[in-house]
């Protein structure tokens, strides 16, 4: 029971009239404000504007564009675009690319963690592969992935492959280790082969941990991004930052942080109304 | 039907520090089809390791069992278990839960569906097939438990502790339930507990083990499951026969108790 009421929706105590006097630690009563989110974001313009009111601002305009300007390149980017790109163009550039890195990720590294969850032979072989390449920065990859993939986008969306891959075989593994013995030996007893415990016990009892993976993955490909299209590409979010920095076009580069900010914040809340509907039982074993 | 039989079990875990338990000792018995036997004993006995080598789950280190002369070497399907909790699957519905033995077996849908309700309401959860079964109350999902066990037709049904994580009451409905359950389907039951007035309303042979080595200590024939749903379950345990075994048996199990504690208390 206190396993299940931790994960009842958000005030419900509240409405039935109960009103709980501890609440400190207690996680259940921990689910954020959003009116102080609100408030903290327009604090953070409020800091912004701030530091950049009146005609001699604390930081000049060359190192840090007020909000009037960055407004102004916003709307310059959306209008003509930069350096010939639709601003739509580098977006959805970008945002392919993070996708394609996510799904071989999801595609290669599921299969490897369930291996690695499931064989002690496949374990001792992939154990020394993900623990010796699992804390490489995917940056320092790039001279070798240009040589080996070409400077198009085959680097690039390998790059991101490598992001995000061994997040998900330790996910996967994760998920495949957490499953509950009784539950492997009652599907036994019922009849089910090895295949099919792999198909209906193993693979929805992973799901919410694969979930988490891809969320994680997620936030990690957009972080590399900007160094996959660090050369040998003219379009994507991060291409533009890197050209525009060139120019001293800050208020390019800062435009280009937020809509990745954006973005990402969007696709994780994508991600969570897909775990919601796709796996409602996460918590609930 | 077919007829479980044990001959000279033996069982021993190896420590990881070195040593080893005697989990099991020659342990042996022949349970004739359609009878409910209770296993209990003070932990570290043995009895859920025994349940587990019926399974298949558990190879023995020496001696076999046998179900209707078939050895037992793994699991299968002629032995439904039945687990005390967290053995449900929680991505499917109830009803799904009850009809994942036949979904595996790729029996038709339309008879599977068919089955699903009737068990549904055998064990009195209609109209509940399509809620989650993390929506249900522990007792609940239990029944769930039941219904999905019997949804393939076992020979043998094994409890390991399925009523254990369950509050007092609910637990003694439940205790009805399954004592209708086996009078109706006449399945043989094996049933692991720790409580001793389960094991004796429930159980028409019950065996009291001990530890160290984990053995069978003493054997009973018993009446009150038999009688047990004819007449008020209160009244029954409440009988001078029925508390004079209980006492019996808690004696027993306090002696057992008694030896382990001073066998300890000696050391410290």
């Amino acid at each position: 029971m206190t396993v299940l009421s931790r994960f009842r929706p958000a005030g419900r105590n509240r409405s039935a009239g109960a009103r709980k006097t501890v609440t400190f630690g207690d996680a259940s009563e921990v689910k954020g404000s959003p009116s102080w989110s609100v408030a903290s974001l327009i604090f953070l313009f409020f800091v912004w504007w701030w530091i950049k009111r009146g005609p001699d601002p604390m930081i000049n305009d060359r190192t840090f564009p007020s909000l009037r300007q960055s407004w102004d390149a916003f709307f310059e980017l959306v209008d003509i675009g930069y350096r010939r790109v639709g601003l739509w163009d580098h977006t959805w550039a970008s945002l392919w690319r993070v996708l394609k890195g996510l799904i071989y990720g999801v595609v290669v590294g599921v299969p490897v963690g369930f291996a690695m969850g499931l064989s002690n032979r496949l374990r001792g072989i992939f154990d020394p592969v993900v623990e010796l390449l699992r804390p490489v920065p995917p940056l320092a990859l790039l001279p070798l992935f240009i040589v080996w993939f070409g400077i198009g986008e085959g680097s690039k969306v390998n790059l991101l492959f490598f992001a995000a891959v061994w997040i998900m075989v330790i996910a996967a593994r994760a998920g495949v280790l957490g499953v509950h013995g009784s539950k492997v030996h009652a599907a036994y007893s019922l009849g089910a082969s090895r295949w099919q415990i792999l198909r209906y016990v193993i693979l929805p009892n992973a799901l919410p941990d694969i979930f988490t993976g891809m969320r994680v993955a997620l936030g990690v490909c957009w972080g590399t991004l900007v160094a996959a299209e660090l050369t040998g590409t003219t379009t994507g979010l991060g291409a533009m930052i890197f050209a525009a920095s060139k120019f001293f076009r800050m208020d390019i580069v800062v435009v280009s942080i937020i809509i990745i900010g954006v973005i990402g914040v969007a696709m994780d809340l994508v991600m969570r109304f897909l775990e919601r509907r796709l796996i409602p039982w996460r918590g609930k074993g | 039907m077919k007829d479980l039989s044990v001959g000279e079990l033996g069982m021993v875990y190896e420590l990881p520090k070195g040593g080893s338990v005697e989990a099991l000792q020659n342990v042996s018995f022949d349970l004739r089809a359609g009878r409910l036997l209770t296993l209990l004993g003070p932990s570290g006995c043995g009895k859920t390791t025994l349940l587990n080598i019926i399974a298949g789950f558990l190879a023995p280190t020496s001696g076999s069992v046998t179900l209707g002369g078939d050895s037992i070497t793994g699991p299968g399907q002629e032995r439904g278990m039945v687990f005390q909790q967290g053995a449900l699957f929680e991505w499917q519905t109830v009803s799904q839960n009850v009809a994942f033995g036949p979904r595996m077996n790729r029996k038709k849908r339309s008879e599977t569906e068919t089955l699903v309700r009737d068990l549904l309401s055998t064990v009195g959860l209609q109209g509940f097939g399509d809620k989650a079964v993390y929506e249900l109350s522990g007792g609940m999902q239990q029944r769930v438990a039941l219904a999905r066990c019997l949804a393939n037709d076992p020979e043998v049904i094994l409890m390991d502790e399925p009523l254990g994580a369950l509050d007092a009451l609910t637990r003694e409905k439940m205790q009805g339930l399954i004592l209708k359950l086996w009078q109706e389907t006449g399945k043989t039951i094996i049933l692991v507990t720790h409580s001793v007035e389960e094991a004796l309303y429930l159980g028409d042979r019950l065996f009291v083990m001990a530890p160290r080595p984990g053995r069978i200590e003493r054997e009973y024939e018993l009446p009150f499951a038999k009688e047990g749903l004819d007449v008020d379950p209160r009244a029954m345990k409440a009988s001078p026969e029925f508390i004079a075994k209980r006492e019996e048996l808690l004696s027993l199990i306090w002696e057992m108790e008694e030896q382990i504690m001073g066998h300890e208390g000696a050391m410290s």
